[in-house]
């Protein structure tokens, strides 16, 4: 990509005459609750494509199940809504087969970080370039109410109904140990802005660009990240040239840090920080090798191959 | 043969048969095995001795014998490994019944043969001779029982000084001894020592000069001792030259049909006994513009060969068993959503670990019915080494015209056997075309089903204006998730719908022998060679006996009705478990059969029975034999 991730994000991303406006991506009319965090994944997904002007039939999004899974079905690009957990193998076979389509991935945190983990942390080290979001509302939605490894210790559930047993899974600190992971960001549904910028940075990132993406669950979950909403002191920018910085915010988000995403040791300090909410692009690597590039195999034409198989058998032959 | 003192179970090591003018047998086939603890590299020399007979013209087919663990302790029983060769002068399509000859590197590994029943009842033995002047006492007394536990049966036994033999040449003589075994299954069986001398250059072919010629050096001198030693010689003449042949084993068979269909991506994770598919794969394949995606574990293993097969060219997945189970729910959905895949089941026991590198056919009813909710696909078997290659084009074809799940179903029998089959000539049009990128047509559905046959034509990304969203929730013709229960009433016909096609389009399976008879044996996948040998004897004995095999097990091959009608009594013989009549509690009613059997009592309500075991190797044309025997008798004496 010859513009920078880090400038300030702009509707059109610089296409004077685009060709794609935001219809040409709508699909089916979003089913989400009211005030699910969801929606403005969406709407932003939709100003990324926009800006970006991606080909609606080269783009591919691949879900698992759950709430946000639905996603790509609210898109008029291609999709593929899988099952639980497993949406990351898919887009890896797609990538690997097809390195021309632009693939993305939604899950929940229960799809991603539950029952998808080992998938996840495997994902990461494959490293194909595929843009992940990861919806973390820290709770089973689409099941109705029960504890995901993302919900907060204390945190009541039908499954765990006195409050969760254990501390929250970190989703960033586990992806930044994961060898030859690309980049771990994280940005929350609250602020479009950020979450904008966050999503283009990891669109323009070659190798999978792991978001996750801090909302609540109008439902279940309305209390959480309440403090942070409603107080933004509380939430600091993570800010570099090298990864996401919003002027729009500075007047709202006075707590920012300068951190360089190169820099893994801080990123993991950073992640670790938990007293704080973190957002921005804490680890970028565009140099880490990614899978379906180090896999490429020149391709064969069918007389090639038979002249090839042909020989093959002869060394087969008695 | 002529008479000569031999060395008796009482461990008489010295007693060599004096250098003599051997009687030469000439005879249709022989078998012959080569044992030892694990390193000693007994494979390699049945492997070569396997690929120069059939290179030499003979038909051939060998086996692995595998112990479950790489390095188990030495000299036990059940670390026997080797390789197993029956060739004859005539086509050889399976394992065949006991051992004729065996070379064993020591006495306990032989045992583990014996007592298995793996050798006939006058085989010869050659057997490595310094176990009995062994330091150890243990040893000691364990070489002593071992032969008087061979004593037992009429072997005719020979120690043979192969360590001291090889000292000659070699400070390792542990591993050199199978070359000095190859030098005198060489010089019995008259085999051409140019021929060995390739084979053996091709196995070290990754080895040093020093390696190659140390290695022909210890041949030679088995070959030399044989021949100044043994009394033995048989001939197995080779068949007449025909058409040009291929040898192999059943899951490079496979790796090659999978080229030749022209698929470019295997995802697999490690699961014996299918990996060798992957092995193989592995070394060849990007040169054929493919390649193999070893994922995480079983269920990405299948997700991304879904994934691939969604955007384009048809993927494939092997698994086992306990693959196939963690694979359930992703084939469901690749069934659900009609993306073509291939799936390749190389069968070993069950359940659970079972027996993993020993072959069965338990896995038929899962491959047809491990979904939850209806989730019809194609099941196909191939039924000798040749039809894994044939059935790579067959499945993957299948799975596009019919946007489908195909389950192949090979086994350890096939995956491990190697034999020969006349060399396929490829064609262009077994292989799958690039994906196609058209724009596609205003109103084109992603499940445009005709109505009568179910078949719609596959959209994939980068078609445009073919912008869609596949779901394994059930779904409409426009792929719109369903809220009303006449869709998924319409979507559950239709994907079923095809397997009905796909019937209507294949031909009954013809009959092996007469069209009608009494007893008429079924059978499906690696069995048929044993099947049909067996099926030939009894004729032989004047059995009115036929036999019918399937390659298709879903949707069944038609016709089968009007077959089984034909004849008194059908019963299908399987490798798999099923319980024995008359067997404390077991009733007509609770009696669990063999799983062909229960599918096809279903599918024509013929009372089908079944003759089944599993004893953790291929079934033997003699015990198939007896048992079709059995069968008749109980039938005669029936009112």
């Amino acid at each position: 990509m010859s513009e920078p991730a880090c400038l300030a994000p702009g509707w059109s991303g610089g296409h004077d005459d685009p060709e794609y406006g935001l219809s040409s991506y709508e699909g089916a009319q979003a089913r989400w609750c009211a005030g699910c965090g969801d929606h403005s994944v969406l709407t932003a997904v939709q100003r990324l494509l926009t800006s970006e002007q991606l080909v609606p039939e080269q783009t591919v999004f691949v879900s698992g199940i759950g709430c946000s899974s639905r996603f790509p079905h609210y898109l008029k690009t291609y999709g593929f809504h899988g099952i639980h957990g497993r949406a990351l193998p898919v887009a890896t076979g797609i990538k690997l087969h097809r390195p021309d389509l632009t693939v993305f991935v939604v899950m929940g945190d229960g799809d991603c970080t539950s029952i998808g983990a080992g998938h996840w942390i495997h994902a990461l080290r494959y490293n194909p370039d595929l843009t992940v979001l990861m919806l973390d509302n820290g709770i089973y939605g689409l099941t109705k109410n029960q504890t995901s490894p993302t919900t907060p210790l204390g945190w009541a559930s039908n499954t765990q109904p006195r409050g969760s047993w254990l501390p929250a899974l970190n989703p960033l600190s586990l992806a930044l140990g994961v060898t030859n992971a690309s980049f771990v960001a994280q940005t929350a549904e609250w602020v479009p802005g950020h979450l904008y910028a966050t999503l283009r940075a990891a669109y323009r990132h070659p190798g999978l660009a792991f978001v996750r993406i801090l909302q609540r669950c109008p439902v279940f979950t309305p209390a959480l990240y309440q403090l942070a909403v409603q107080d933004p002191a509380r939430i600091t920018l993570v800010v570099h040239d090298d990864g996401v910085v919003v002027p729009e915010l500075d007047k709202v988000y006075r707590s920012q840090q300068v951190h360089d995403p190169a820099d893994l040791a801080a990123a993991r300090l950073l992640a670790d920080a938990t007293e704080r909410i973190h957002l921005g692009v804490l680890f970028r690597d565009p140099t880490r090798a990614r899978y379906e590039v180090v896999r490429r195999v020149a391709p064969r034409t069918g007389p090639e191959r038979l002249a090839l198989l042909n020989a093959e058998l002869d060394r087969h032959a008695v | 043969m002529a008479e000569t003192e031999l060395a008796g179970p009482r461990g008489d090591t010295t007693t060599l048969i004096p250098a003599i003018e051997p009687e030469l047998r000439r005879l249709a086939e022989h078998t012959v095995e080569v044992v030892s603890d694990p390193g000693e590299g007994a494979q390699k020399c049945g492997q070569i001795f396997g690929q120069v007979s059939a290179r030499m013209g003979n038909g051939v087919w060998t086996v692995e014998i595998i112990p479950a663990e790489i390095q188990p302790p030495p000299r036990l029983p059940e670390g026997a490994s080797g390789n197993r060769i029956r060739f004859g002068s005539g086509p050889v399509t399976n394992w065949g019944d006991e051992t004729d000859l065996v070379v064993a590197f020591n006495e306990q590994v032989l045992l583990a043969r014996h007592r298995l029943g793996a050798l006939k009842r006058d085989a010869v033995l050659l057997l490595e001779s310094k176990w009995g002047d062994a330091e150890d006492p243990a040893i000691r007394s364990a070489w002593t029982a071992a032969l008087a536990e061979l004593a037992t049966r009429d072997y005719r036994l020979v120690l043979v000084p192969m360590e001291e033999q090889c000292l000659a040449l070699t400070d390792a003589p542990r591993k050199g001894k199978n070359m000095f075994a190859l030098g005198m299954l060489a010089r019995i069986y008259d085999r051409d020592l140019t021929l060995i001398r390739e084979q053996i250059a091709q196995a070290f072919r990754k080895k040093s000069e020093d390696v190659y010629r140390l290695n022909v050096a210890l041949m030679e001198s088995g070959y030399a001792w044989a021949g100044a030693n043994l009394d033995l010689r048989i001939t197995v003449q080779p068949l007449p030259a025909g058409a040009p042949q291929v040898v192999m084993n059943g899951n490079e068979a496979l790796g090659l049909g999978a080229i030749a269909a022209g698929m470019d991506l295997c995802a697999m994770y490690p699961i014996t006994p299918a990996t060798s598919v992957s092995h193989y794969l592995s070394e060849v394949f990007e040169r054929f513009g493919g390649l193999v995606h070893q994922a995480e574990d079983e269920i990405a293993a299948v997700g991304v060969a879904l994934g691939a097969s969604y955007a384009g060219k048809v993927a494939f997945t092997i698994t086992s068993g306990p693959g196939l189970a963690l694979k359930t729910e992703f084939i469901g959905l690749a069934i659900m959503t009609e993306v073509p895949l291939v799936v390749v089941d190389v069968q070993r026991g069950g359940p659970s670990t079972g027996l993993p590198t020993k072959v069965e056919q338990s896995d038929l009813l899962a491959a047809l019915f491990a979904q939850p909710g209806d989730a019809p696909r194609i099941v196909l078997a191939p039924a000798t080494i040749e039809e894994c290659f044939h059935v790579m084009v067959t499945a993957r074809r299948l799975a596009e015209l019919f946007r489908t799940v195909v389950m192949v179903l090979s086994d350890a029998n096939l995956a491990t056997g190697v034999t020969l089959f006349p060399r396929p000539t490829p064609e262009l049009r077994w292989q799958a075309d690039p994906p196609d990128l058209a724009p596609v047509g205003e109103g084109e559905q992603p499940f445009g089903w005709n109505p009568e046959t179910g078949l719609s034509r596959r959209i994939v990304p980068g078609q445009p204006g073919g912008m869609h969203t596949l779901t394994g929730l059930s779904h409409d013709e426009g792929s719109r998730v369903a809220y009303s229960a006449g869709v998924h009433q319409r979507g559950s016909t239709m994907r079923s719908r095809k397997l009905a096609v796909l019937q209507s389009m294949l031909a009954p399976p013809p009959i092996y022998g007469d069209p009608e008879g009494d007893l008429l044996v079924v059978g499906w996948g690696s069995t048929k060679g044993a099947i049909e040998e067996a099926i030939d004897r009894a004729r032989a004995e004047g059995l009115r006996v036929s036999a019918l095999h399937l390659r298709f097990l879903s949707p069944l091959e038609p016709g089968l009705r009007a077959i089984f009608a034909r004849f008194r009594r059908v019963v299908t013989v399987e490798l798999n478990y099923s319980d024995e009549p008359g067997d404390p509690y077991v009733t007509e009613e609770n009696r669990r059969r063999g799983q062909l059997a229960l599918l096809l009592r279903a599918a024509t309500l013929v009372d089908v029975d079944c003759w089944t075991r599993v004893p953790g190797e291929p079934l033997r044309p003699g015990a198939i034999l007896r048992a079709l025997r059995e069968r008749l008798a109980a039938e005669r004496r029936a009112p």
